[in-house]
């Protein structure tokens, strides 16, 4: 129960509370670039949903498989070439940012062959976005929360499993289309609007995005009120 | 190559007229995240100027050996060796200012900026050229970052790199140090560089 409680909470959190375009701001660039039509933008937010979840997994395992200080495949490897309680203290956390983008980088290559042998109908309608999202630091941002919550955190009962990790990666990637299809319908009706003329194109979309986010903000502290509700609840 | 810009060029054209923030529309994720005050804004600013400019200078002496389907990975692989040696740096020098900038730094990453000069400059022209650019463009970058984050610490905090300037019965916008003070502060700025261009550009026609 308390581990359903914690996994609903981080959901609700990376959704809508934290979501990531509006309140961390990464993903601006689709955000802006790709939110010109409904079609195309749920298209762009299933993809980053899709490769977010995959990025998400495959780095909460490399983390705690190989990276972080004392992780299992890593000290057994040491520990051929050095004392077993060295080889402990083996931390490859270093390599953490190089081995992330090539993890990002090749998990979204396999996902687009996959896609466009066995699912031709779905790639034409993302799939022209998934060699964008290599560079969209969405997936990287959540690759890092999720980093962080493995290998930073003292109490070695805080860290997260991988049913947290994924929880985070499919509900930031909801997020993340929830804002990008808010933003789409939005553009589409302002494109019927008189706007002037210097705040054509990125300026008006900007405040728009201001606007959201300032509704976005509504959602502060849901988190902690819904915790001491669930908590409190027989 | 004749028609690729020489150096001066390519220095200038980083500062305004390409502006990589207001005209190029790249980078836009640390414009947004840090810029709530001047610290953290021009910490970001060196640490992207930093990254450039090394990315550059090597994707610079490569580019003769560089694969055209592999570029982007070399690119990238590149990027985030030098972004693992500046993180490391700031933690070991600036480690409050480190834990500010949290999860951007290693987001420079994924900054479009830097892939696109490598792409457009630093793999087809000389060492010199592509330090001369990478310099422009962080110093473009560096400006738009400033201006937006002076404006919101200023709105935001009464205050301009921490020190109090406003007087004291100002009422902070909360606001703008806040994410949507963001949107707003470079949506109105980037509607006033627009309107600043047209001007301009309207008076040069009539100047004919």
């Amino acid at each position: 129960m308390e581990y359903l409680l914690d996994i609903f909470l981080i959901s609700i959190s990376a959704a809508l509370i934290n979501n990531f375009v509006l309140y961390y701001f990464v993903g601006i660039c689709p955000f802006i670039g790709v939110s010109r039509r409904v079609d195309m933008a749920v298209g762009m937010g299933g993809a980053v949903t899709f490769v977010m979840t995959i990025a998400v997994f495959i780095s909460w395992t490399i983390t705690s498989l190989v990276l972080m200080p004392g992780a299992p495949i890593s000290s057994w490897i040491a520990g051929f070439f050095m004392s077993v309680d060295k080889a402990a203290a083996v931390d490859l956390t270093i390599l953490t940012y190089i081995v992330y983008i090539f993890a990002i980088a090749s998990s979204v290559q396999l996902v687009e062959m996959y896609v466009r042998k066995f699912y031709p109908s779905l790639y034409k309608s993302f799939g022209v976005f998934l060699p964008l999202i290599t560079t969209n630091c969405a997936i990287l941002f959540a690759c890092l929360t999720v980093m962080s919550n493995v290998v930073g955190v003292d109490n070695a009962a805080d860290a997260w499993d991988l049913g947290e990790a994924l929880a985070l990666g499919i509900f930031g990637g909801v997020g993340f289309t929830i804002a990008i299809v808010i933003m789409a319908g939005i553009r589409e009706e302002l494109d019927l609007c008189d706007i002037p003329e210097p705040f054509k194109g990125a300026a008006i979309t900007l405040i728009v995005g201001g606007i959201l986010a300032m509704a976005f903000m509504g959602f502060t502290g849901v988190d902690s009120g819904l915790k001491a509700a669930l908590a409190s609840a027989p | 190559m004749a028609n690729l810009p020489t150096t001066t060029e390519r220095f200038i054209q980083g500062i305004l007229p390409e502006n990589p923030v207001y005209r190029q529309l790249l980078g836009l994720c640390p414009t947004l995240a840090v810029t709530n005050g001047l610290q953290p804004a021009l910490t970001m600013a060196a640490a992207v100027g930093l990254v450039l400019l090394s990315a550059n200078i090597i994707v610079s002496l490569i580019r003769n050996l560089l694969k055209p389907h592999l570029r982007i990975v070399v690119f990238t692989l590149t990027i985030a060796t030098f972004v693992t040696i500046v993180d490391r740096l700031l933690a070991a020098y600036m480690y409050p200012m480190s834990k500010t900038l949290g999860p951007y730094i290693p987001l420079i990453i994924v900054n479009c900026i830097i892939i696109c000069r490598c792409e457009v400059c630093a793999s087809k022209q000389s060492v010199v050229t592509a330090a001369a650019d990478a310099v422009g463009q962080a110093l473009g970058f560096g400006l738009a970052l400033c201006s937006i984050a002076a404006i919101r610490e200023l709105l935001g905090a009464g205050m301009l790199a921490g020190i109090p300037v406003m007087p004291s019965a100002w009422p902070a916008w909360v606001i703008m140090v806040l994410p949507p003070g963001a949107f707003l502060t470079f949506g109105l700025l980037m509607a006033l560089v627009n309107w600043v261009g047209a001007a301009r550009s309207n008076n040069a026609g009539k100047g004919d």
